[in-house]
């Protein structure tokens, strides 16, 4: 295990601790940004999918795994960055350029709206609001037809950026590389939440509210902040899955959506950036996952390729399972605990972890 | 002028009166204690102060000024910092993080600054994090600087709860119960951190505490309570020997046996 | 449509609305844990019993599949809570909703490989036959709806009040460790309400399946059962019945009398208002921490 030893306050505050953990980041950024060359049409596309979800985890992740507030309705908040994007973009004649931001901030801002009166409620409470959000927007978006083209859905135009265009089958590197900027900008964002008082005030109001409020932080205030910012991102995920779908309706962001992306992040790792990653991946992945083994099954047994509706679903579901029974801190807490057996190899410890708890708490209400 | 003034507050739930027609007044630089059996109304009363609760009657004020029209939150700003009788530390962070959120109360930033962490931001992560390393000084928490609070022992989560409320910087400093469920040793180590606090940090100190032996040795002043009335108010030793106190922990007047534990 | 029939109509759907609800409830009130996978459970006692009757399955009498099915699903919500509920001891409620919702996932995904995702009609006696009280013509299958639900919750109202193990589920439901303490093994208690649960799921997947086809996706139904247990005050059993039969009701009257995209947001809308202005439903009841 490698010991760091500081020499200034900045140590804690950088956003890497030393330089080979910088080294081992630098790394995967150029491999990352260097996948266009090293993988195909297809597997770029699964990949810049992967991304986007990581995105909308990310977004849910600030307000779940930082401030302890859980929501089932984030699909509604990919439903507004989606339509806000593309509206602005159709109705007003913006520029991608400006109305993906816009996007957000519309987001942003609805999730405040509907944090305002949200945030007294706790817990399963609160899961209950959001998730009524959610088939609440499902159902608003066939109401206001006249703007949403309802059930029809709404095509999503060639992104143009000065005269460049990214589209998701013309020019799939450049669709890739915009995702890709965009997410390494919510890691920075995201990051540099956690590091400042913000940040603290999140987890402040996920640990213990009236400690919180005792320290001066204002903890409505702060959970609306929380819901801002989680919505916006997640909008600015919609935006880019528009983009990334071509077409899309009121079925694109239902509330298996929602459910799907809090789950995502659990099996992620709740708590970090990496768990948003992680869980993108087994979303996005998964499907490609079964169609391969499937395909491997029907040459072994030689009966064709067999296909079973809601497999996906229902092995999403299974590995869920798994990991609340067996690994409650997701991938991320498999990852480091695998890590700490090769550091340490051979003194781990299977205690050492111990005394691990889970992020999401609720108080009783009875 | 007091710096906390309590003022015939009266405090209801339900049909039990909590807290009933108390009155006291916090100079600037003492050391106050509040003792009484359980259920007396010390703890309710720290809750009055941290504005959870609204008082049926009377007044609170701070330095001058009436604190009712305050919210919650708006305490620590004035100046109060307090900590929990059931310790209430940010389980999932680190001592660091939880010293850190004492510092709320002098964030400059903003949500844009800090999303893009600004030079600006990162001076004063540097402002706040030297003055959360001399309360780690003071309470020699270097040892767990980087530890998350869910693996720390009891008596170390003590501490750190009253380095939290120290991070504030307060003028007042209202400790519930800082010696409950102590050692002997760790006990005398908080006797000598109150005297240093009121002494070289010049904060005044309000704390509710059930071991006489402490009180006795690091407060000016007692008040007595019991059943949300005041009995006696005065030195340690008056108090000990007052009348009323001993019939309220022993239970009758004819055993004139002073109140030690 | 007659007033009266759009009342009888809204009344069966939200008997069963609230039968599903009075599941929720029963867990949560002796748990702690939400069950978001009790629809799913009353998809599954809904196949157990189409399975057991129809004649391109098994072809038992309706009456004879009826009690199986019910007993099936008692034991599988007591296997369930046995095998992957009591590991979650200690963990967040959330933890568990979570868990609960990725079950429903599979309960769904094996329902329909067993019995196909197209919708299937559950061949009962009781379906499409009407009955007539004094010149008021009725579905049969409604009032049948009701008068179970009717049935079923007086003799749940005895269950808790007069038999052993109901009183047990009741102590148990108020202070776990407490009723641990006075010997109650309040383990296998909390497995008992989940077959409780389980069974009362299939009843009410069964008048469900009575009244018209299903696929296995009805257990989506769930989230208005949800709905209905919120608006009740989620810890009260005759809130959930009150709560689903309010749901059930508001549903084809607003369908009557607002426009159609609107009508099917109601239940929902009102339940965003509750848990806005009466967080804890009908019946409010708040607890503030103690510091």
């Amino acid at each position: 295990m490698r010991t760091v030893f500081k020499t200034s306050y900045d140590a804690d505050i950088n956003l890497f601790r030393h330089s080979a953990q910088a080294g081992w980041y630098g790394l995967l950024f150029v491999v990352a940004a260097a996948l266009p060359f090293l993988l195909d049409t297809f597997w770029l596309g699964e990949f810049t999918n992967v991304l986007i979800w990581a995105i909308a985890g990310m977004g849910l992740m600030v307000l779940v795994g930082q401030t302890g507030q859980a929501s089932l309705g984030h699909a509604a908040f990919l439903a507004v960055g989606c339509y806000a994007n593309v509206l602005l973009q159709e109705r007003l004649g913006l520029p991608f350029i400006l109305s993906f931001p816009l996007a957000g901030l519309v987001a942003g801002l609805a999730g405040v709206l509907v944090a305002i009166p949200t945030t007294r409620l706790h817990g399963i409470y609160l899961a209950i609001a959001t998730l009524a959000v959610s088939i609440l927007t499902d159902d608003l978006i066939v109401i206001a037809e006249p703007l949403t083209n309802g059930v029809v859905g709404l095509f999503a135009p060639t992104i143009e950026i000065f005269g460049v265009e990214f589209d998701r089958y013309a020019t799939p590197a450049r669709f890739y590389w915009l995702v890709f900027a965009v997410a390494v900008l919510i890691v920075l964002v995201y990051r540099n939440i956690l590091r400042s008082p913000l940040g603290r005030s999140f987890a402040a109001v996920r640990d213990s509210e009236v400690s919180a409020q005792a320290m001066g932080v204002h903890v409505a205030r702060t959970k609306a902040v929380a819901f801002g910012i989680s919505t916006a991102i997640t909008g600015l995920a919609g935006a880019l899955m528009g983009h990334f779908a071509g077409i899309f309706n009121n079925e694109t962001f239902n509330i298996i959506i929602s459910i799907q992306l809090l789950l995502m992040i659990v099996i992620g790792g709740l708590g970090s950036i990496h768990g948003a990653f992680f869980g993108a991946m087994v979303v996005a992945l998964l499907p490609q996952a079964i169609a391969i083994s499937r395909d491997l099954v029907g040459e072994v047994l030689g009966v064709g390729s067999v296909a079973i509706p809601g497999l996906e679903t229902a092995l999403f579901g299974a590995i869920l399972i798994l990991f609340i029974l067996f690994e409650p801190m997701g991938i991320y807490g498999r990852w480091i605990k695998i890590r700490t057996y090769f550091q340490l190899f051979p003194f781990y410890r299977r205690d050492m972890f111990r005394r691990q708890k889970s992020y999401l708490k609720t108080e009783r209400m009875r | 002028m007091s710096l906390l003034e309590i003022d015939t507050v009266t405090l209801r739930f339900g049909g039990v009166v909590a807290v009933n027609q108390v009155s006291f007044a916090v100079e600037a630089g003492e050391v106050f204690a509040l003792v009484g059996p359980n259920g007396a109304g010390k703890s309710t009363l720290f809750n009055l102060i941290s504005r959870f609760y609204d008082p049926a009657e009377g007044d609170i004020r701070f330095a001058g000024d009436s604190i009712l029209k305050r919210q919650p939150h708006e305490i620590a700003g004035l100046g109060i910092a307090r900590t929990f009788q059931n310790i209430e530390l940010f389980e999932q962070a680190t001592v660091l993080q939880n010293l850190l959120v004492g510092r709320h109360r002098h964030r400059r930033g903003n949500l844009v600054n800090e999303m893009l962490f600004t030079p600006f931001v990162k001076a004063e992560e540097r402002r706040h994090r030297a003055a959360v390393e001399k309360v780690i000084d003071f309470l020699d928490l270097q040892a767990y600087r980087e530890k998350y609070i869910a693996g720390l022992p009891y008596g170390v989560r003590k501490v750190v709860e009253m380095g939290r409320a120290l991070a504030i910087e307060p003028k007042l400093l209202l400790l519930d119960e800082p010696a409950s469920g102590l050692s002997v040793e760790e006990t005398q180590d908080v006797a000598f951190w109150i005297e240093d606090i009121r002494n070289q940090m010049g904060i005044t100190v309000l704390m509710v505490e059930h071991d006489m032996h402490l009180v006795s040795s690091v407060s000016d002043r007692v008040l007595a309570l019991a059943d949300g009335k005041t009995l006696a108010l005065g030195t340690p030793q008056e108090v000990q020997n007052h009348p009323a106190v001993i019939e309220a922990y022993i239970g009758s007047s004819e055993n004139d046996e002073k109140v030690v534990a | 449509m007659d007033v009266l029939q759009l009342f009888v109509s809204g009344l069966a759907n939200g008997c069963v609305y609230g039968l599903v609800a009075l599941g929720f409830v029963l867990i949560y009130k002796a748990t702690e844990a939400v069950n978001f996978a009790q629809g799913d459970f009353m998809m599954l006692g809904a196949f157990i019993c189409l399975g057991l009757t129809n004649a391109e399955f098994l072809g038992l009498p309706f009456w004879v599949s009826v009690p199986i099915a019910v007993v099936v699903m008692g034991a599988f919500g007591y296997a369930i809570d046995m095998t992957i509920i009591r590991r979650m001891f200690g963990q967040s409620q959330i933890a568990v909703v979570i868990l609960t919702i990725a079950l429903g996932f599979v309960l769904r995904f094996l329902a329909g490989v067993i019995w196909g995702h197209e919708p299937v009609a559950l061949q009962s006696p009781i379906a499409g036959r009407d009955v007539s009280f004094g010149g008021l013509v009725l579905g049969l299958d409604e009032v049948f709806v009701v008068v179970t639900t009717v049935v079923l919750t007086v003799a749940l109202y005895f269950y808790f009040n007069r038999t052993r193990l109901g009183v047990a589920m009741q102590a148990a439901s108020q202070n776990q460790l407490a009723a641990y303490y006075m010997g109650i093994p309040v383990r296998r208690v909390n497995s008992l309400v989940w077959a409780l649960a389980g069974a009362v799921a299939a009843v009410a997947g069964i008048l469900f399946a009575s009244k018209g086809s299903i696929d296995p996706s009805i257990g989506l139904l769930g989230i208005k059962a949800f709905a209905a247990a919120v608006i009740g005050g989620f810890g009260s059993l005759p809130g959930a019945l009150v709560g689903g039969i309010i749901v059930g009701l508001i549903e084809p009257f607003a369908s009557y009398y607002i426009a159609a995209g609107y009508s099917q947001v109601m239940p929902y809308l009102l339940l965003f208002l509750i848990l806005v202005f009466r967080p804890h439903g009908i019946v409010a009841q708040v607890h503030r921490k103690k510091v």
